[in-house]
């Protein structure tokens, strides 16, 4: 009865890294040069600002709901970093902790006033991208310098992006999955009335995991703008749909608070490889967000068949 | 214990008068201090264009709104990619010959119809909530009408770009057609069995299902509804604007979830308001048309619209929500 | 009114209460009630539906504040301060019978949410040790891994681990007192039940309280030292354990205790042979199958949760002919009981609520005629006497009585052959209840056919042939003249201890 359990679940947790491993596999065998440390380099450089977005977009799924302006929040941060952040350093900081708290203040309102996330995130989107079209209402502007150097940084035999991305999964999980408060928060999106009868704070459970989201697209969008040295108020606008697919590709659930960082990190980097196959093959940019699409549809198409079994054996 | 609570709730006798007064007011202020800012000069104008562009919310926003009608989490996020795709296939299709129209027209809406069951579909073999199977088509779709519609130059067929920029006494003749679809739209809502049906599942859907109503039905035309609507507006806006392209889709995302919201629908399902829609639209429009009036850049426009759509489900959306 | 009288026992009174009452609107769950309970006892408490034991747990947890009476905690008055954290405080426990646990964390998280001081560095550690501790405790070889995820667990382990978290005792936390057990053995098996009962005897004689909730009857005469039977909101009985036998607890919980059976013709004719209509047997198996037929009043009886609304709504679902347990044939109609959640759109008026069922026959060119939308609602309006001054007024601005009457016109006053009733009469008062009776009678008799769940003994008489659930299952079928309450009340209630 267990075994037949596990099963399933097993299979569920192996989904993404063994994507990951054939799309690598694909790759080197279509482009055997890929396979060193200058390709991988380069198909990876954007790696690490989907994987913060995604981190950030994970945060909000564990407590059910859905962020829908990460992207555009990633730009206003990409913007802050090319304009005030390098001219006025405190001020930029400033603004990036205001943003931080806006998130949290909008966990607050959706929360306290019961509103649908999806609405409020849209709304917010435009009110980010307002923001940022007022701060840089054409594309320019140029990152610090320090933020360029540390991103770009040319680390021994393995690229920066992997380490800075491994060390992403393992810090968010050790936080999310292992820590007592953690523990906490993840609770709070599998069973809310029972978390609150339990003497805790679903409000400000709520408002700490929009925090975290906002302070995820916050690294996000530095990492972008010091890896693209100049930023545009439209940057990031795909990260949304991105950091969406990129967590439920790493495992997680749209409710249940059932989430999985270091899943989610491996679902952002299939997303970018995938974009590099799709160049391998010459498939014409046209397909690139179509074929994510069609990965997302597959993944979930997988996973409906994984829990079909699963409630079988159950 | 719930009943108790509940019928000291229902004191209202009857059901909110008019949840539309608010966006029709908002859209006569908006308008009153464009004209007071202009010295009143060029309202006419102002006025008729609005009306041209808010045809185009209203087109977007009646099929979105049976969507969120049908309850919570129920939304259409692949409006966008399905107005591009349909605008590109009309376009082709009537090849700029206004004896090909009609075939043009059809086949737009055959791409929402095509569209609507892709999201159907996703939503129930898949298992997934609308926001995501939408989404995922709508990646799809969005790449569909790249690769299709890349390069394509064609102009609008004479007859139907008069059609889309003509005007009778001021008044555009897509404002009069669309008044007609509404009227129509409204009749489906409110006097057939599957309007009735749309409103009973948004409100509770397992008490519809027990009522005898075919709650995977109406949500499978729903969605289909809703993607034809936005392949009717990506053949009109294609007309209109000389053609098609790739990202005329894109603002209509939020803009057809703003409407409906702003025109008095609830967020939270079971009521929705067709002429709140008009309200609305114009309200946006006019929005847009006094901050550039005013001088105001595209960004503080974005922020503004942003903060107004958030600020009134934030007045209009709490008590009932708490059912969802 | 029969009072509490005293048994001998040696404890002191942890938790007292005098004259509690507790109303909801106009349902008034709690009548004045007298209990104590006292340290180092189990005392048992049992009860028919809506007898008030539910509201009585939530009052004592502190979720829910009661309207008037004393309450104190070991000699401190905290009637209306009584808060769920200062229940806590006070040592007062509760294992639900919705489960508290959150399914996407592990076995070790969950005690982390129920135990705050469960943190700091090697927080699993202690958390695991506290929850095997615990679990070994109770269960001995449970075979449960702290690491376990609760989803995969399934029902009765999950249960297993519920129950612990609530008696682990964390090293820093108020001493547990008092745990309330509600139908804690409902998805335990028998050797894990006797476990559990066991353990409750070591908690009692270590000095603290159980309150212990069952309808396996002979778990409760087992285990508890006292037992309590509520009815109507009230305590009807108070007295050892020793003094109860099964038959004179089922005797006491029924209120009715009256020969009710004699106005009956003595010997009823064999059942209809009307065609059967309608026939079903229970997902969890049982050997009885439920058959209607054409005409009959079919009556579902039982413990409320045990399996009759799911049978219905496998009724509904075999209309629309999907469902390997049950078919039916006919048009149907369904009347629910719980009506936020099953029956009541709440943004419509009270016309628009009785026409939905029927929209489909009140077309006129493929539209909804409202003259003849109007016409059904006025007709039902008269027929089952609606008190409004408008059908156009919304369906809230009725009472919770005229509410139901509006789902009964919208099932009656549809075209269906079988009408299927949820307990439809909850909170109903008595008047309505007769004017709806007769109607379900006459209709009856002109050939639809009711199959009728109901909590209430007295609107099984009105039934043709009643069928008893129990744990999911049906376990007796009744004719109109074998009918007795005590009948009921014997097949609802397990006898030996599971």
């Amino acid at each position: 009865m267990t075994g037949a359990l596990a099963n399933p679940r097993l299979l569920r947790a192996l989904l993404p890294p063994v994507s990951l491993i054939l799309l690598l596999a694909v790759i080197f065998t279509i482009q055997p040069r890929a396979m060193s440390y200058l390709g991988l380099n380069l198909m990876l450089n954007l790696a690490l600002p989907i994987a913060l977005a995604t981190i950030a977009q994970l945060c909000v799924i564990a407590v059910n709901d859905l962020d829908l302006s990460i992207g555009a929040f990633v730009s206003l941060v990409a913007c802050i970093g090319a304009t005030i952040l390098p001219e006025n350093p405190a001020l930029g900081l400033a603004a990036l902790a205001g943003c931080i708290a806006v998130y949290a203040a909008l966990g607050a309102l959706i929360h306290w006033r019961n509103l649908p996330a999806i609405v409020v995130t849209l709304g917010m989107s435009f009110v980010w991208l307002g923001a940022a079209v007022l701060l840089l209402p054409s594309p320019g502007g140029s990152a610090p310098a320090w933020l360029s150097t540390l991103v770009k940084l040319r680390t021994p035999l393995i690229p920066f992006a992997i380490l800075a991305s491994a060390l992403l999964a393992l810090l968010v999980h050790l936080f999310l999955m292992r820590s007592s408060l953690g523990v906490v928060l993840r609770g709070a999106g599998g069973n809310p009335q029972a978390v609150r009868r339990a003497g805790w704070s679903l409000l400000k459970t709520k408002m700490a995991m929009y925090a975290l989201c906002g302070f995820f697209g916050v690294l996000s969008g530095l990492c972008l703008v010091g890896l693209t040295t100049s930023a545009d108020a439209n940057i990031a606008l795909r990260y949304t749909l991105l950091s969406i697919a990129g967590v439920i590709l790493g495992g997680g659930e749209f409710t249940g608070g059932r989430v999985s960082p270091i899943g989610a990190v491996i679902g952002a980097l299939t997303l970018t490889l995938a974009g590099s196959l799709l160049t391998f093959l010459r498939i014409s940019p046209d397909w690139q967000i179509g074929a994510q699409g069609a990965i997302l549809i597959l993944v979930l198409a997988l996973r409906a068949l994984v829990n079909r079994t699963e409630r079988r054996a159950a | 214990m719930s009943a108790a609570e509940s019928e000291t709730r229902g004191v209202r006798r009857r059901l909110p008068q008019m949840p539309q007064a608010f966006s029709f007011i908002g859209a006569g202020l908006i308008f009153a201090a464009t004209l007071a800012f202009t010295g009143g000069a060029g309202g006419g104008q102002i006025l008729s264009t609005a009306l041209t562009f808010a045809t185009m919310y209203v087109i977007v926003g009646l099929g979105q709104m049976f969507v969120i009608t049908t309850g919570p989490g129920n939304v259409d996020l692949s409006i966008p990619a399905t107005i591009a795709l349909a605008g590109a296939v009309a376009m082709t299709v009537m090849g700029g010959e206004d004896g090909m129209i009609a075939l043009g027209l059809l086949a737009a809406l055959g791409t929402g119809v095509a569209v609507g069951c892709f999201n159907y579909a996703l939503i129930r073999l898949l298992q997934i909530p609308p926001i995501i199977a939408t989404l995922s088509a709508s990646f799809l779709v969005q790449s569909t009408a790249i690769a299709y519609g890349r390069g394509l130059r064609v102009r609008p067929p004479p007859a139907l770009a008069d059609f889309a920029t003509g005007r009778i006494m001021g008044v555009p003749y897509l404002a009069i057609a669309t008044l007609l679809l509404s009227v129509l739209m409204a009749v489906l809502l409110h006097r057939t069995v599957y309007g009735r049906s749309v409103a009973a599942v948004g409100q509770n859907s397992r008490a519809a299902h027990l009522a005898g109503i075919r709650v995977d039905r109406v949500r499978f035309l729903t969605y289909v509804l809703s993607a034809v609507l936005a392949g009717l507006c990506g053949a009109v806006l294609a007309g209109f604007s000389g053609g098609s392209s790739l990202n005329m889709g894109e603002e209509y995302l939020l803009a057809s979830i703003a409407v409906v919201v702003v025109g008095g629908s609830s967020v939270s399902g079971g009521q929705s308001n067709v002429s709140g829609l008009w309200g609305a639209s114009l309200f946006l429009y006019l929005l847009v048309t006094m901050l550039n009036t005013f001088g105001v850049g595209a960004g503080l426009r974005y922020l503004l619209t942003g903060l107004i759509i958030i600020a009134i489900i934030t007045l209009a959306g709490g008590p009932r929500a708490g059912r969802a | 009114m029969p009072h509490p009288t005293a048994a001998p026992s040696p404890g002191t009174p942890f938790v007292a209460l005098a004259a509690v009452a507790k109303s909801f609107g106009a349902v008034r769950a709690l009548r004045g009630v007298d209990l104590d309970v006292r340290s180092g006892e189990c005392l048992g408490l049992a009860g028919h539906n809506g007898a008030g034991k539910s509201t009585l747990m939530q009052v004592l947890v502190g979720n829910v504040s009661p309207d008037e009476g004393r309450f104190t905690v070991q000699g401190e008055d905290v009637a209306g301060r009584l808060t769920v954290a200062r229940a806590r405080r006070a040592g007062i426990a509760c294992v639900f019978q919705e489960l508290s646990l959150c399914p996407n964390l592990s076995v070790l998280e969950n005690a982390r949410i129920r135990h705050a001081s469960l943190k700091g560095f090697g927080w699993r550690a202690r958390a695991a040790r506290l929850i095997t501790r615990t679990l070994d405790e109770i269960f001995p070889g449970h075979g449960i891994a702290p690491q376990a995820l609760v989803s995969d667990l399934p029902l009765g382990q999950r249960q297993m681990v519920e129950i612990a978290s609530v008696f682990a005792q964390g090293d820093d936390e108020a001493p547990l007192r008092l745990v309330i057990l509600d139908e804690p053995t409902s998805s335990l098996d028998n050797s894990v039940a006797a476990q559990l009962l066991a353990h409750v005897r070591r908690f009692v004689s270590a000095g603290g309280s159980v309150i212990l909730i069952s309808h396996i009857l002979g778990e409760i005469l087992s285990t508890c030292d006292r037992i309590a039977v509520m009815s109507d909101g009230r305590v009807v009985d108070l007295r050892d354990a020793r003094a109860f036998t099964r038959a004179s607890l089922v005797e006491a919980m029924g209120h009715v205790v009256s020969d009710e059976t004699s106005d009956m013709p003595a010997a009823e004719a064999a059942r209809s042979a009307a065609p059967v209509v309608a026939s079903a047997t229970t997902p969890r198996g049982g050997s009885i199958r439920l058959e209607a037929r054409r005409g009959e009043i079919v009556g579902l009886g039982g413990l409320a949760g045990h399996g009759q609304t799911s049978l219905l709504v496998l009724l509904h679902n075999a209309a629309q002919g999907r469902s390997r347990y049950a078919t039916l044939t006919g048009r149907v109609a369904f009347v629910a009981g719980d009506r936020q959640t099953d029956g009541v759109f709440p943004l419509w008026s009270i016309g628009g609520n009785v026409t939905v069922r029927s929209l489909s026959r009140l077309g006129r060119f493929g539209l909804v005629d409202p003259a003849r939308e109007k016409r059904l609602a006025e007709e039902w309006r008269g027929r089952i006497k609606i008190r409004t001054p408008d059908m156009d007024d919304n369906i809230l601005t009725l009472s919770g009585g005229n509410q139901q009457k509006a789902l009964f016109a919208r099932a009656l006053g549809s075209d269906a052959e079988v009408i299927l009733m949820d307990d439809p009469m909850r909170g109903v008062d008595i008047g309505t209840k007769q004017e709806v009776y007769a109607l379900v009678r006459a209709e009856a008799d002109k050939g639809r056919t009711f199959v009728w769940y109901t909590t209430e003994f007295d609107e099984l008489k009105s039934c043709d042939h009643t069928y008893v659930f129990r744990s999911g299952r049906i376990v007796a079928e009744l004719g109109r003249h074998e009918l007795t309450e005590a009948r009921v009340l014997q097949s609802s209630f397990e006898g030996e201890a599971a």
